[in-house]
């Protein structure tokens, strides 16, 4: 054959996810959200600590604080602009984290040894049937609470389900005879795991992502909710509704603008979750 | 025109869409009362959907969107939905290609069958009851009385293949579908319920639609054949003149592929032994003392010569995909030794084969929907046994990449499509460039043909033989089609539950085969000849093993 008639390889097509549009309107919202959490701090109006109007606590929307003050008269926006880094970003981290391990255990399990993959699930199972409020609370309340000690025992927590989610698509993909093919061939483990099996679990894991990213985020906020997550002078959302429960009776928009953010928030990641795992059984 | 004549189901003008597409287009045709109507064409020729149809039914995205159905009196296409239940099952009933789909595997199977009847309330459970057993008994079943009370897995593929036609006779309805019921049987289990079910269309009085892909299985049992292509009918008529006299060019070229083919191989008694086996047992379970927990292969010697094929011939079950996957090492030997060129090939371990007996010993697996990566392009496939044996890179393992598409027949372009993109044979012919991609000397071909069409499977046949000559390959053919073995195989050898009955040149086989079982076999290939199942049947049927 003339060399020159080998046809150019074409750059890979860049192709938008045909998502339905109401995983669109999700994933708009997921984005500012994700934005505000990353230039919070520098977009807030007003310094979070602040005491704004101390006069008026609880107070209205107006066109100085947009979303009211809280119990202490400081500006609700500028709290809630400026918790979004713990709100969405603890949960992304810990998610991710929780993730990566469970990758690393649940496809190593599959490949390595049985014997390994029956030790490595019995723990599984044994740290998942713990309840998690109640491991976080016992465990905090060991550790004292810091953001690290949260991280690492929310993605301690959160590593069994991952560790059973890659294991289960995994293992469907490892029966696919281009995996025995794989085998045949002589390939090693790290050619199998990277190029043939990671490439189709991939929209499995992120729906997997995605529906931790909202047990977590909702963890979490409980955990600040009780007083054990975040600690003063921070503050993430759960944090403020706790501390705005005053303004329930007022019907202050301080305890309304955090509790809808959170909903937003969570309802943004479930629109996002069903486009994906839409897309992946369609193929 | 007399009651008699007047058809009973009468399709007209029927259009089905799917994603803007016209699958079937106008289709028009006619059955009298009893009569059973053969719709037989390639995959996607919209065979099951027009027959799918007569139940009021079309699949997920795909709509009825003009014509009319009739059948008795009713107007299929305008019932409601409540009447179409009881219109489904009890005066319509289908019978599917999958039996162990259909049933429920942790209920007995008795009363799922029972269940059809007491939902649409035709008759008592008692009475549900009764006909059960006597349906078992139509269907010629051993112990029919008690065979009811077990589960799904606690019988063959056959006889749940029966089963399922009993569940569908239960309300005695007044047609019945059966859509490619016997495709995933062997043969000599094809030959049981293919008279099994004659038996019972003729003793009630069906009207039967018989979708199937198998010219010879429709001879069998249609009185009228109807040819379809891309949708639209080519041929219909009744079986006879189908059969002696097909008028449409594509009906012709649907028996050509039918017909018995046998390709010029080359003879070559005094070349090298390229692959010699020894005494294999191999299974599944702990291997303990040299024998595993579930022995599935006994025994197993063989050698191929270079340039020759071995052809590995059995049912399901009878070990031959086993034994290409121990040779391939995906299933370790218990016993038994194997040469590779001249050099031992460790059967026990394959993680000591060394990266020239990998590259010298390639395997295409049957499924290529599963055999290739739907997330790799065809080159990246086709490339990275060329990177992972021969070192190749960008430019170079490109243009190899293309000489492999063009040595397989395929055009350059689909280099860089998905294999999702691909129709069955393309994919087919992806899978074998990719073995051919390590210049192999033997390549174990897995039931390769069996996912493909009559005509498709015939080209992949016939380019397995020009590569043969052309790179002067050997090959160990596994299948379960006599057809295909007959045509490109020197040598066959016949396994029956793990052990060789028979070795055989091929002309040998064929005109005098030894073993009862091997003539079992001969005789159960389904032939265009009508009257073939009742000369077949009234042979007493030799006893296998």
């Amino acid at each position: 054959m003339d060399s020159t008639a080998v046809p150019a390889r074409p750059t890979r097509r860049l192709r938008l996810p045909r998502w339905p549009v109401l995983s669109l309107i999700g994933a708009v919202v997921f984005l500012f959200w994700a934005i505000i959490a990353i230039f919070g701090d520098w977009l807030a109006p007003h310094d979070p600590g602040a005491f704004i109007d101390s006069w008026n606590v609880l107070g209205p929307m107006t066109h100085q604080t947009w979303l009211g003050t809280d119990y202490l008269g400081r500006d609700v926006l500028s709290r809630i602009m400026t918790g979004a880094k713990y709100t969405v970003g603890l949960p992304f981290v810990t998610a991710g984290l929780a993730l990566f391990f469970g990758l690393l255990l649940g496809v190593g399990a599959t490949l390595l040894s049985e014997p390994l993959d029956t030790a490595l699930s019995w723990l599984m199972d044994t740290v998942n049937s713990l309840p998690s409020t109640i491991f976080a609370l016992v465990a905090v309340a060991g550790f004292g609470t810091s953001i690290p000690v949260l991280i690492i025992v929310i993605t301690a927590l959160y590593i069994p389900s991952a560790y059973r989610n890659v294991r289960a698509a995994a293992l469907n993909v490892s029966r696919m005879e281009y995996i025995d093919a794989a085998r045949v061939r002589g390939e090693g483990h790290l050619h199998v795991i990277f190029r043939e099996i990671l490439p189709n679990i991939v929209p499995n894991m992120l729906t997997h992502f995605g529906i931790m990213f909202i047990y977590i985020a909702l963890l979490l906020s409980g955990l600040s909710f009780l007083g054990l997550g975040v600690q003063p002078p921070e503050a993430d959302w759960g944090a403020l509704i706790s501390e705005n429960m005053v303004g329930l009776s007022y019907g202050a928009p301080a305890i309304f603008a955090p509790a809808l953010s959170l909903l937003s928030l969570t309802i943004a990641m479930t629109l996002m979750v069903d486009a994906v795992s839409h897309q992946n059984r369609e193929r | 025109m007399s009651e008699q004549d007047k058809p009973f189901i009468e399709v007209s003008n029927l259009t089905i869409a799917a994603g803007g597409r016209d699958i079937v287009r106008n289709v028009s045709f006619a059955a009298k009362k009893g009569e059973v109507i053969a719709l037989i064409g390639e995959s996607g020729s919209g065979k099951s959907t027009i027959a799918l149809s007569l139940m009021g039914y079309a699949r997920r995205g795909c709509r009825i969107t003009g014509g009319e159905i009739r059948v008795g009196d009713r107007d299929v296409l305008g019932l409601s939905r409540a009447a179409l239940r009881g219109f489904r099952g009890k005066d319509i009933a289908y019978v599917a290609q999958s039996a162990a789909a259909a049933f429920n595997p942790v209920k007995r199977i008795r009363s799922q069958i029972v269940e059809a009847a007491t939902l649409h309330r035709s008759m008592s459970r008692e009475e549900a009851g009764r006909r059960q057993k006597a349906l078992m008994k139509t269907m010629a079943l051993p112990e029919p009385d008690s065979i009811g009370e077990r589960y799904v897995h606690q019988v063959s593929g056959g006889q749940l293949q029966r089963m399922m036609a009993a569940m569908a006779m239960i309300n005695t309805p007044e047609v019945m579908i059966f859509d490619e019921p016997t495709t995933a049987l062997d043969v000599t289990t094809q030959v049981e319920v293919l008279t099994a079910f004659k038996a019972m269309i003729r003793e009630r009085g069906v009207t039967a639609i018989y979708v199937s892909h198998d010219l010879g299985v429709v001879a069998q049992v249609a009185d009228r054949i109807i040819v379809l292509k891309d949708g639209e009918v080519m041929e219909n008529a009744p079986a006879e003149d189908v059969l002696e006299r097909p008028r449409s060019g594509f009906t012709r070229s649907l028996l050509d592929a039918s017909e018995t083919r046998r390709l010029d191989l080359s003879e070559g008694h005094d070349r090298d032994v390229v692959l010699q086996a020894d005494g294999v047992v191999a299974g599944y379970g702990r291997i303990r003392n040299g024998l595993p927990g579930y022995p599935v292969l006994h025994d197993i010697s063989f050698r191929i010569r270079q340039g020759q094929t071995l052809g590995l011939i059995g049912e399901s079950g009878s070990g031959k995909s086993t034994l290409g996957r121990v040779l391939a090492g995906l299933l370790p030997a218990a016993q038994g030794r194997a040469m590779l060129n001249g050099r031992p090939l460790d059967l026990r371990d394959a993680r000591r084969r060394s990266k020239l007996d990998r590259r010298e010993l390639q395997i295409v697996f049957q499924m290529a929907d599963t055999a290739l990566n739907p997330r790799l392009s065809n080159a990246e496939i086709l490339g990275r046994p060329l990177t992972f044996y021969h070192g190749l890179r960008g430019g170079a393992r490109r243009q190899r990449v293309m000489e492999l598409l063009d040595m397989v027949r395929l055009p350059a372009h689909l280099a860089d499509l998905s294999p999702r993109e691909l129709s069955g044979g393309q994919k087919q012919r992806i899978n074998l460039a990719r073995a051919l991609a390590a210049n192999p000397s033997v390549v174990i071909c897995d039931e390769v043909t069996s996912a493909l069409d009559t005509v498709v499977a015939n080209a992949v046949v016939e380019l397995l033989v020009e590569l043969q000559r052309e790179l002067g390959l050997s090959y160990l053919f596994i299948s379960h089609d006599l057809g295909k073995i007959e045509a490109m195989c020197n040598e066959v050898m016949v396994l029956l539950k793990g052990r060789e009955v028979e070795r055989a040149a091929r002309d040998r086989l064929t005109a005098a085969p030894e073993h009862a079982y091997t003539r079992q076999l001969v005789r159960a290939v389904p032939q265009l000849r009508r009257g073939w199942l009742e000369e077949v049947t009234s042979v007493p049927a030799a006893p296998t093993a």
